[in-house]
């Protein structure tokens, strides 16, 4: 049975698209096949994030519009095996995204593949509707601070009333709350909300905290998901995250001020 | 208070984002749960009501609550002073 997954937020830059790719890369690693779709029709970013920009010739518009086949234009991953990126056309709008074209190309991505993450574009309107409309599971993704928190609680408020599950009254969307951007630093001197605090506002199931990391920005530049890089904090974190959503009980780590010792040198700011 | 002694009170902000933060989510919530005619239901009971009575539109409040099984539309209309009431 096929899981779909939206990845969304409401706010936009807190980590959809670093989130996306990770998630993607990480379920495809344990050996499920995913296709991971970009719906930020006109703003194609996720192509970079993987690192097959160059490689990109047919879109998810295309497969829409039957200008070309979906195998056309599913990118299979040079690293991993089982991980396929559907990119995000640059050129037309998000109304190019309609709901029977959206469905029909998930219906077929269904056939075959294990899970298919939706990167969702930021905002609540079409795109990302169209992002969330089909989706069994949705991650929340939130930086503790104060607007982002509140546009997640209005991106809940959507999951739990716009979705295709609760059109059909079928179970709600499963909702997880995965904070990014944190730093424990910050938290201990009252600079920032903390993880309780976020968690007790929106009270949905946490499923992780990925600190702040330049490893983030140097893997985007790479064009290497960063849950591939097992020396940063944030690829270590997005994989006790991958566990976590498959059921196993880890503990949050990197949550907490570094102690110093041989741990807190290997790991620092990475 | 000045504004420059507020920054430099002693709460640490993540509290008060917290604070904020707790009321605003309150406040959206009691929005998005009501039905979206109460507001053009509010705006046409005060002209009903300012033909009779000089009231402002802060006078009146809607609001629906639900308990179990129930709805319940509630209707609070402050009236003013006697001195306001107009004459038929």
């Amino acid at each position: 049975m096929t899981r779909i997954i939206v990845v969304t937020s409401g706010k936009g830059g807190v980590g959809k698209t670093t989130t996306s790719a990770a998630f993607a890369t990480g379920l495809a690693l344990q050996g499920y096949k995913t296709a991971v779709i970009d719906f930020d029709v006109g703003l194609r970013n996720l192509d970079l994030v993987m690192g097959c920009e160059r490689r990109v010739v047919y879109d998810f518009v295309n497969v829409i519009t039957k200008e070309a086949s979906l195998n056309q234009a599913l990118i299979r991953d040079k690293r991993i095996e089982n991980l396929y990126i559907l990119p995000a056309s640059q050129t037309r709008d998000k109304e190019a995204l309609t709901m029977e074209g959206v469905e029909t190309v998930i219906n077929e991505l269904k056939e075959t593949f294990d899970y298919i993450v939706c990167d969702s574009p930021a905002g609540i309107e079409h795109g990302a509707y169209m992002a969330m409309y089909f989706a069994d599971e949705a991650i929340v993704v939130t930086n503790p601070e104060i607007s982002s928190v509140r546009d997640s609680d209005r991106i809940l408020g959507l999951l739990a009333s716009k979705t295709k599950r609760v059109v059909e009254n079928k179970t709600p969307v499963k909702e997880h709350l995965l904070l990014t951007r944190y730093a424990p630093e910050r938290v201990k001197n009252g600079e920032m909300l903390s993880v309780d605090d976020i968690h007790e506002i929106l009270s949905i199931p946490l499923l992780g905290v990925i600190p702040e990391s330049q490893s983030v920005l140097t893997a985007s530049n790479q064009g290497i998901p960063v849950i591939i890089n097992k020396n940063s904090r944030a690829g270590l974190a997005y994989s006790d995250c991958i566990g976590r959503f498959l059921g196993e009980e880890i503990e949050l780590r990197f949550i907490n001020t570094k102690k110093g010792g041989i741990f807190g040198k290997l790991f620092g700011g990475r | 208070m000045g504004l420059f002694d507020y920054f430099h009170a002693n709460r640490n902000s993540a509290d008060v984002a917290k604070e904020r933060l707790s009321i605003l989510i309150a406040r959206d919530h009691f929005h998005r749960n009501q039905p979206s005619f109460l507001p053009a239901l509010q705006n046409e009971l005060l002209e009903v009501i300012k033909k009779y009575v000089d009231i402002d539109q802060d006078d009146v409040t809607v609001s629906l609550d639900r308990e179990e099984d129930c709805e319940i539309l509630e209707l609070n209309i402050a009236l003013p002073e006697k001195g306001c009431y107009k004459e038929a």
